[in-house]
């Protein structure tokens, strides 16, 4: 056999191309994958595995005759389950949307169509995309291919998961506040966030609409690019959608790093950073410098202030934007009630899990009338200020090289009982979204417990090109990317 | 003591685009329920709002005829609350940049002209409608949510009731003019609320206020503003406080009641809208927009009375309504006669509009054939008398041409004065006793001799020209 499952998309592709595999026969090893790993790993909320297979053989004979349309034609892939598929189940892992089938797509998954994808299934979330671990969903359990004790990490764990398992060639998420990059980090793949508004946002269940951002997870940087590639673009959709506008990120892909100016933080280098992954990030230094970068020591002063900034924004949107699920035109409605306000309080009550209603009342509360100034209102110039921050920092740099989390993944439950030390995993995460730039989380080895280490790199508004250079090079030295993570079936 | 009454306005008026605020549903009233839906109507899951650019355009219209200052930057809001009626558990409106603020509107009063200052006027869009069944529960119709709105906020710069209808007719008719709002009173496309506070006549001090909400006729606003000032001073005059609160009038009963106290009033926690980029309107867009905003009823009137030398009351007649003056300067556009043109428009027509059950906006021919009809009375083709009946007919058969009516029914003045001589000789010698009493004295003979002459041409006679050879054939029957 050969090894479908584990190759890359841009694998795939050549194979396909060379006509040494078809369509077909990469769908059907990624179904097999699927049935051998998704009852341990449970990446996934909904499997579309026949509908993919009758696609991918539909492929067959056209590509036999027209030959493939582009890199992604023919081949499958996975949406996280907050992106909207017509008629087919999107639930963000929430028991008050676990059987809403939208009447409308999403734009990405129209952009994927368009390049021939085909779709193989929904991923597993935390409950819209609120924690870190995929501990949240209300309806699957994702482990983390590395170790089925430990968590995918999470929003986007099931997607994360999905890739590293080989259970998807590639997959799209969604990052808040690193719902891609952390739980691309802690399965060992390449996960990328783009700068805010380059990808469409119709049809993403919202969590907090100016932070949310599509993006990409896949086996390499190379892969990353050309999905990415394929997703970007304005859509007259989306109102926050930036104007079009050309970034190249396959032609430069691979010209290298000569010149360019890395910065290096001590802000991210705080107690909590476990040690094989400041290792990680001097290694990580000295290859950047054999291949010609310039590494450049910058301050950050606002990181403290990231978090509670970006939880007080983020809850505020979210309290607004999940007011909408009351039971009345969609979703589950609670069985027995006593009248409007009580279905309404119960629809809710019963349909949203704990985190959710946690984060509902720390929005409605920070929104409130005589605490708006106190919260909201100072969160939102602690955003500005941010946003300085970096403006001052890519003065001296062309990006910012980071881990992406302080310790690789953890155990089941380990950060459940204290909110806050969840939120803790995503502290070097949050400022990107909060300024609303681009980064990418790329692996970086494995630690003692042979857990993945991700690295961060993050850069100006727009300059996704650069940071997949830097990112490409750093692959090219290390190989990190060709890890695969062990399989359940021996 | 006596009181001073204080109040201050909220209007709502849809705005006339042809599309909803942030979807391309359409807007147009009486569809059956629930059919102008669209997920983004719905509020369902992932969808995003665009916002219409009209709306941009049309706010800005009203804003400028009211006039008010353009934001060059304002931004949409969210303002929270859970209703059956609202599918997103949030109305998208504006908060703290509203899109115009700082207006003046002039309104004639009985004690003379007064102003009345325009605090801001904001973008929004509308709700949904409940349709409570008997028996069967409540129902939604989302068909409104998504309507444009714009709220016009006063200062509270109204004294009486009066003044307030005055005013929000003032606010109706130019929202129309400009073609901003269709203000359509009973399609709820129009609403009024009234802020009222009374206090001791001259005291600087503002009483507490309540307010009264979507009161949709001009009369029953003047009734709510009557009734509720009453109703506060009586309450001081008791020693009573004022509860600030919000009231709701009945229109049936002629009473206002209360209905939720300030302590019971909604947080909407407000904050900017995420979803839609702020409004952002440079000098230059306004100006265009200021460009293609309609001459308003003033300027007009002004212009009426300079340019075409017509009476105060025939320019403000003819201004008051849009359609109206259109009309007008169509038709004089085509016959140099803005007299007869507004004599026309004003006492013929509006009679003939009532009995067909029409507006002045659907006069159903065109000032091309109001002008032609005029043509035909200064050449004297028809007399004015027999051009009312061409008008009546041209209400029965608008696409026919006032001409083609009169050759087809043969109206044409008799200007032939062989045939009318010969007619007329006949009816003096047919009438010895007439000619004999003017002979005597009795001049009131013409008149009846002036009669039968009509009678026997239908009316067609010229009725100069036939009392010329009357006179002269009974003048030489005496002679004779
Ligand atoms: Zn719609």
């Amino acid at each position: 056999m050969k090894d479908l499952a584990n190759k890359t998309v841009t694998e795939l592709h050549a194979l396909m191309a060379a006509g040494d595999t078809t369509p077909s026969e990469i769908t059907k090893a990624v179904a097999v994958r699927i049935a051998e790993e998704e009852p341990v790993v449970e990446a996934y909320v909904t499997t579309l595995v026949d509908q993919a297979e009758e696609e991918a053989s539909a492929c067959d004979a056209r590509v036999k005759e027209h030959g493939l349309a582009g890199t992604l034609d023919a081949i499958p892939y996975a949406l996280k389950d907050n992106m909207c598929t017509d008629g087919i189940l999107t639930t963000c892992s929430s028991k008050i949307l676990s059987n809403f089938k939208p009447p409308y797509n999403c734009t990405v998954y129209n952009r994927l169509e368009d390049k021939g994808g085909i779709l193989i299934g929904k991923t597993n979330m935390d409950e819209f995309a609120m924690g870190s671990s995929c501990e949240t969903s209300a309806l699957r359990r994702t482990t983390n291919p590395w170790n089925p004790e430990y968590v995918p990490g999470g929003s986007s764990g099931g997607s994360a998961a999905a890739v590293a398992s080989g259970m998807a060639p590639y997959a799209l998420g969604s990052d808040t506040g690193g719902s891609i990059r952390q739980p691309a980090a802690l399965c060992g793949v390449v996960g990328m966030k783009p700068t805010y508004g380059l990808v469409s946002r119709y049809g993403l269940v919202a969590f907090a609409s100016s932070l949310d951002q599509i993006g990409t997870f896949t086996k390499d940087v190379e892969d990353c690019a050309v999905v990415m590639d394929a997703i970007v673009g304005h859509d007259a959709k989306d109102s926050t959608s930036v104007p079009e506008q050309h970034i190249d990120m396959l032609t430069g892909l691979k010209s290298g790093v000569k010149g360019m100016k890395i910065g290096i933080s001590q802000a991210f280098m705080g107690e909590g950073l476990q040690d094989e992954i400041r290792k990680s990030l001097d290694e990580a230094i000295r290859v950047y410098t054999e291949l010609g970068a310039e590494i450049v020591d910058v301050d950050f002063t606002m990181l403290d202030y990231a978090l509670p900034a970006y939880y007080l924004i983020a809850s505020a949107e979210a309290s607004s934007n999940l007011a909408r699920y009351d039971g009345v035109r969609y979703g589950v409605r609670a069985e027995d009630y006593d009248g409007l306000v009580d279905m309404y309080v119960k629809s809710r009550s019963e349909g949203f899990g704990d985190e959710v209603k946690r984060r509902i009342m720390l929005g409605t509360y920070a929104l409130s009338a005589g605490y708006y100034d106190a919260y909201y209102k100072k969160a939102m110039k602690v955003r500005t200020l941010i946003i300085q921050e970096y403006k001052k920092v890519y003065q001296s740099c062309d990006l910012l090289l980071t881990p992406t989390t302080a310790t690789t993944s953890f155990k089941f439950g380990e950060r459940t009982a204290n909110p806050l030390e969840m939120y803790l995993s995503d502290l070097y995460t949050v400022p990107v979204n909060i300024a609303g730039i681009p980064a990418v989380s790329i692996p970086a080895g494995l630690d003692a417990k042979g857990l993945p280490i991700g690295l961060q790199l993050a850069g100006p508004a727009f300059s996704e090109d650069t940071i997949l250079k830097a990112a490409w090079a750093y692959e090219d030295q290390t190989r990190y990317t060709d890890l695969r993570a062990p399989l359940q079936k021996k | 003591m006596e009181y001073d009454i204080v109040i201050g306005m909220e209007i709502h008026a849809e705005l006339a685009t042809k599309s909803k605020i942030f979807c391309s549903c359409p807007t147009e009233f009486g569809a059956d329920e629930n059919t102008h839906a669209c997920p983004v109507c719905l509020g369902m899951p992932g969808v995003l709002p665009v916002l219409n650019e009209k709306v941009v355009e049309y706010a800005a219209m009203a804003g400028l005829a009211l006039n008010c200052k353009i934001a060059n930057f304002s931004k949409m809001d969210r303002k929270n609350y859970f209703y059956p009626d609202l599918p997103k558990a949030y109305q998208t409106s504006q908060f703290d940049l509203p899109i115009c603020t700082g207006g003046t509107v002039t309104i004639d009063t009985p004690d003379g002209k007064k102003d009345v200052g325009i605090t801001r006027i904001h973008i929004e869009e509308d709700a949904g409608k409940l349709i409570h069944e008997g028996g069967g529960g409540t129902l939604v119709d989302v068909n409104r949510c998504g309507v444009p709105l714009i709220e016009i906020v006063t200062e509270p710069d109204l004294t009486n009731a009066e003044d307030a209808r005055i005013f929000a007719e003032k606010i109706r008719d130019t929202l129309e003019y400009t073609g901003v709002s269709d203000c359509k009173m009973q399609e709820g496309s129009i609403r009024f609320d009234v802020n009222l506070s009374v206090k001791p006549k001259g005291s600087t001090e503002l009483g507490t206020r309540t307010e009264m909400k979507n009161l949709n006729s001009f009369r029953a606003l003047m009734r709510a503003v009557q009734y509720e000032s009453k109703r506060q001073i009586i309450e001081l005059k008791k020693g009573n406080r004022i509860i600030q609160e919000t009231r709701k009038w009945d229109d049936a009963k002629g009473v206002s009641s209360s209905m939720r106290s300030k302590e019971e009033a909604h947080d909407y926690r407000y904050f900017p809208e995420p979803d839609l980029v702020p409004i952002v309107l440079s000098d230059e867009r306004i100006e265009e927009i200021r460009s293609t905003l309609p001459e308003l009823p003033e300027a007009k009137r002004l212009r009426y009375v300079n340019d075409f030398g017509l009476p105060e009351y025939d320019a403000e007649v003819l201004t008051a309504k849009k359609a109206l003056s259109d009309f007008f300067e169509e038709s004089v556009a085509l016959i140099d006669e803005p007299k007869m043109i507004s004599n026309w428009l004003m006492v013929e027509i509006p009679p003939l509009l009532k009995e067909h059950e029409l507006t002045a906006e659907e006069i159903p021919f065109t000032p091309a054939s109001l002008a032609e009809l005029i043509g035909l009375i200064q050449d004297g083709t028809i007399s004015g008398k027999i051009a009312k009946s061409v008008l009546a007919d041209m209400f029965e058969a608008p696409e026919k041409a006032p001409k083609t009516i009169v050759d087809e029914k043969g109206l044409a003045q008799m200007n032939d004065s062989g045939e009318l001589e010969a007619i007329i000789e006949k009816i003096v010698d047919e009438n010895p006793k007439s000619v004999e009493d003017i002979a005597g004295g009795n001049k009131k003979a013409y008149g009846f001799l002036t009669g039968q002459v009509m009678k026997a041409t239908k009316g067609k006679a010229n009725p100069q020209e036939a009392n010329k050879i009357i006179r002269e054939k009974v003048q030489a029957k005496i002679d004779s």
